[in-house]
């Protein structure tokens, strides 16, 4: 759990308070003018409402820069950002053609499949070829082509499980499947801090929803023998069935899933496990097969597991493996499935050539290494960026590794500090973290070399300097903070 | 025992005219006797003062047990996972060993492909692969990131505005999936209390969309004008309050449940009239209607402006895959950070983007592809008139020609597999392939089901006669004992 300073969490309401502050005002103003020239559509409600929009407009576009950096490379360790300025204020940026070339600490491109790969990417443009871009029909219909077919097999076989259902995006795959697996009178339990797709799937399927404290499997079983003991609400008859939703690797706090212990809980109380890997398959575990690899648990006590081809696989879409029948039945009726094109055929390609090269089935041992460096490199960032005082979240082994920042000024400080001194990363805010839990996400690839790590904790720790983001002491003491939470 | 109680009942009267007759009981205050009865108002007195100043009663609270809750949870069995496998859902579709495009291979055999919505032939299209390739060799494969998070490529912003710029709207937004524009388009701008108007046909990205943004959802009848009107009518005269909620008409350009295509003059007339918004879904519209392609809109004569979101699915006449969604800058600024699906998806894969700019680059340089496909159509359709037992329940325009039972059988199921044996012999026997619309238990639309050909603008006049010559033995033999 994140504890936040009390003189932190102070100073960020009140900036928070002060920009919203300021943001009224204006609005009044604008409300003025806007009246006074009355340019408005008569007789429509206005098409934006509220707070979200209040939002958006007065704070999120003050430093709007900071997100969506047009680029213009392939995501690999180093890119080509496209310099943007704004005439209005920062309500609109116009691209220029300058570029500055940075080190990328914000792609998912765990494993380094996103540029140009000597075994993937002639395959790829081979299978482009053959197949053509779409194949403009849904799987169903007439979009089964047989790279699906093997794509399926590959994916199945990789994650340990008897079948596999591949869908076109990572999103559509929980948004869509979850509503086909569980309907009325059926419980979802679903972990706080779980991706927006899983909390829109568990919203579409009507069924129940309850959460439990992010990552706590003790509070998991609480919630459990309470819902189980008093069935649904107000008819009190007992659940249908009841699915639990985790994640391998939470995307935001960089945690591992405590998923033993938790698939332990489900096995005693009876319910599913429904597991997405959207980050931690490939990136995580021996050969990369995920969290179930990497913390010793039998893929056979998984019912359900999801993740995705874009993150480790440098690709797109998303997997469903389970049994033979599950998967059978989610064919027939998913929507996902039944509704949407088919995987475009060379990116079904790319993820059957990178599974490939993880295995080694290509002939050389690159996976390994990849695995072995991403593995290295994260170990190695995180354990520095501890040692120079930041507040970094997040488990060994884990590639994500959030720093904390916590207030809305710092936000584009940090970012566009670093992106000057030519090191690109992340930060998020609001709509994808709580308001007061601001944060810089780095995410390390097997594609950095030690010279570029070097740099950019170099990078990092002049601008933490600068910005004021370095909430512990320095090293030696978090070594004995290390050792009393390793106890 | 009797004698016991009475004893007790003798002591208590003793005791009662014993206290009536103590002196205090007869006293005199101020000259009224009194006679012992202020004495039992005192202690009624202080008998409802007691019992008032105790808890009111509660039937005493017993949680559950550990014990008992283990039991309980011993006790509790869930049902499976799924129901179990019936025959129908062990159904495999054709496995594909070549390009989707007009002609293709199944079981080593060449096939005419009617089960594609690549209407404008652009599968396998020379100038899409070449500049598919290079995006490919230049960016890779994905973009390893939401666009928000250095997931924005430059591809994706040139193919925002060249898709704007072909609209002749101000902005627009590439999603990276097309079943999720729509779903994710929707609940940016209806939230709960918003009145949402929408046909009774729309498919299910649009139902999701609709159920996610627990918005009021009235349906009509489907493309049905006068159904939209009385609807339209019945909520703004009835309701006060709807002139300060937001208010919206969903329909589909060309209904992928149907064929039928939107009469959209209509429809905006009756939106200015009771001023809805209207949100318009192209995805089968797109690059197929009008002079130019520009969809719908073109097709009906209305200004772009007038409709307020247009959604539309890359992955049929574009030959990619994606979506976009555009409207005014405010429409499309406002989904850049409220559109869960483009918020919190990966983008799309740059080359899909390099390859819808180069789609609409050839189609704007070939706008005779879209008579070649207007004249297929019209070719499929003089070639299925008169078909036994089967009825065109398409427009005669709609790319998508959309075929259903004259007599259903009564049940969707049996329904649908007369004619999915249809589809099957015209396979095997005739190498055509056409394709049932399969429809998902999660799926609401309740129109009837029927066989769909999506008619392209490569195929050759000979592949459209064939097609329906076969189509029509087929059904005759088929339907034979069922007409």
């Amino acid at each position: 759990m994140i504890t936040i300073p009390y003189l932190t969490a102070l100073s960020t309401y009140f900036s928070y308070g002060l920009l919203f502050a300021f943001g009224q005002l204006r609005d009044f103003f604008r409300k003025i003018i806007d009246w006074w020239q009355s340019g408005d559509l008569q007789g429509y409600a206005p098409i934006c409402l509220g707070l979200e929009d209040f939002y958006i407009r007065r704070l999120y576009n003050r430093i709007q820069d900071c997100f969506g950096r047009p680029i213009s490379s392939a995501p690999d360790a180093w890119f080509d950002v496209v310099e943007r300025y704004s005439n209005d204020n920062n309500k609109t940026l116009k691209r220029t053609t300058k570029i500055s070339r940075c080190l990328n600490l914000g792609s998912y491109n765990y494993l380094g499949f996103a540029a140009s790969d000597e075994y993937c990417t002639p395959r790829a443009i081979e299978s482009l070829k053959k197949f053509s871009p779409s194949t403009c029909s849904s799987r169903v219909d007439g979009g089964t082509t047989t790279l699906h077919k093997e794509l399926e097999e590959c994916v199945a076989n990789f994650v340990g499980k008897p079948d596999a259902m591949v869908t076109g995006m990572g999103y559509v795959t929980n948004s869509a499947i979850l509503p086909v697996l569980i309907g009325k009178g059926g419980l979802i339990i679903s972990d706080s801090l779980n991706h927006n797709s899983i909390v829109n799937g568990a919203r579409g399927s009507g069924a129940t929803v309850r959460v439990f404290q992010h990552n706590t499997p003790s509070h998991l079983e609480k919630v459990l023998r309470e819902q189980i003991s008093e069935g649904q609400p107000r008819t009190h008859r007992p659940w249908k069935k009841i699915i639990i939703i985790v994640e391998g690797i939470y995307s935001m706090e960089g945690e591992l899933c405590q998923l033993p212990e938790i698939v332990a809980i489900c096995k005693k109380y009876k319910a599913y496990v429904y597991l997405d890997e959207a980050h931690s398959i490939g990136a995580v575990g021996k050969t990369g097969r995920g969290v179930c690899e990497l913390l010793g648990v039998d893929t056979a006590d998984v019912d359900i597991m999801m993740g995705t081809f874009t993150k480790s696989f440098g690709s797109c879409g998303g997997y469903i493996a389970g049994s033979k029948e599950v998967i059978q039945y989610l064919k027939y009726t998913c929507p996902a499935h039944l509704y949407a094109t088919s995987v475009s055929p060379p990116a079904a390609q790319q993820i059957i050539s990178a599974i490939k090269v993880i295995l080694g089935e290509d002939g050389t041992s690159r996976g390994a290494q990849k695995l072995a460096r991403i593995r290295e490199n994260s170990n190695f960032f995180r354990s520095e960026l501890q040692k120079m005082g930041f507040e970094v979240l997040g488990d060994n082994d884990s590639p994500v590794m959030p720093i904390m920042l916590y207030n809305p000024a710092k936000i584009p400080a940090f970012s566009r500090e670093c992106l000057k001194q030519n090191v690109a990363v992340v930060t998020v805010a609001f709509p994808a973290t709580p308001l007061l839990l601001a944060r810089a996400r780095i995410c390390i690839s097997a594609s950095h070399t030690k010279e570029d790590l070097l740099r950019a904790l170099e990078v990092i720790s002049r601008v933490g300097d600068l910005v004021g983001i370095k909430y512990f002491p320095a090293e030696p003491s978090k070594q004995e903070t290390n050792a009393i939470k390793l106890e | 025992m009797a004698s016991s109680f009475l004893n007790i009942v003798n002591a208590t009267l003793d005791w009662v005219t014993a206290t009536l007759d103590a002196p205090s009981s007869r006293a005199i205050v101020f000259g009224v006797p009194i006679g012992g009865h202020l004495f039992v108002e005192v202690l009624l007195f202080l008998v409802i003062v007691f019992l008032l100043s105790q808890k009111s009663y509660k039937p005493p609270k017993r949680p559950l047990t550990e014990k008992e809750i283990d039991e309980l949870c011993e006790e509790w069995v869930p049902e499976s996972l799924i129901p179990p496998i019936t025959e129908e859902m062990q159904y495999e579709p054709p496995v594909l060993e070549s390009a989707a495009g007009p002609h293709a291979i199944i079981n080593g055999k060449e096939v005419v492909n009617f089960a594609a919505a690549n209407y404008l032939g652009l599968i396998g299209h020379e100038k899409l692969l070449e500049s598919c390739t290079s995006a490919l060799e230049k960016y890779g494969v994905g973009s390893c990131g939401p666009r928000g998070f250095y997931g924005t490529i430059d591809v994706h912003l040139d193919c925002e505005a060249r898709i704007a710029k072909f609209l002749g709207t101000p902005d627009s937004i590439v999603y990276s999936y097309g079943l999720s524009t729509m779903f994710s388009a929707i609940p940016a701008f209806c939230k709960k209390g918003d009145i949402i108007v929408v046909d009774e046909g729309v498919h299910w990205g649009i139902q999701n969309g609709l159920y996610l943004s627990r918005s009021t959802i009235v349906y009509f009848k489907h493309n049905d004008m006068e159904s939209l009107r009385n609807t339209l009518e019945k909520i703004t005269v009835k309701n006060q309050r709807a002139k300060k909620l937001r208010r919206y008409i969903v329909v589909e350009a060309v209904y992928q449940n149907s064929g039928q295509i939107a009469p959209l003059d209509e429809i905006v007339k009756l939106k200015e009239k009771y001023r809805f918004r209207v949100v318009l879904d192209e995805s089968n519209s797109f690059g197929v209607l009008g002079k130019a392609g520009r969809g719908l809109t073109e097709f009906c004569g209305v200004p772009v402006e007038k409709i307020d979101i247009i959604t539309a699915a890359m992955g049929h006449a574009l030959a990619t895959e994606g979506g976009f969604c555009t409207g005014s800058a405010r429409v499309t600024d406002h989904q850049r950070l409220s559109s869960s699906g483009y918020v919190f998806s990966a983008s799309l894969p740059p080359y899909l983007a390099s390859g819808a700019i180069t789609a609409i680059d050839v189609l704007e340089e070939n706008p005779d592809l879209i008579t070649k496909l207007k004249k297929n159509i019209a070719v499929l359709w003089k070639g299925l008139s008169g078909i036994l037992g089967l009825s065109l329940a398409s427009n005669p325009e709609s790319p998508i020609v959309f075929l259903r039972l004259e007599k259903s059988t009564g049940s969707v199921k049996s329904d649908l597999q007369l004619l999915e044996d249809i589809s099957d012999r015209l396979l095997k026997e005739y190498s055509i392939f056409v394709v049932t619309s399969k429809r998902s238990t999660l799926d609401k639309c309740r129109l009837p089901v029927g066989i769909r050909l999506f008619v392209s603008a490569a195929h050759l006049e000979s592949d459209l006669l064939k097609a329906s010559e076969s189509l029509k033995r087929v059904a005759e033999l088929v339907l034979k004992d069922h007409i």
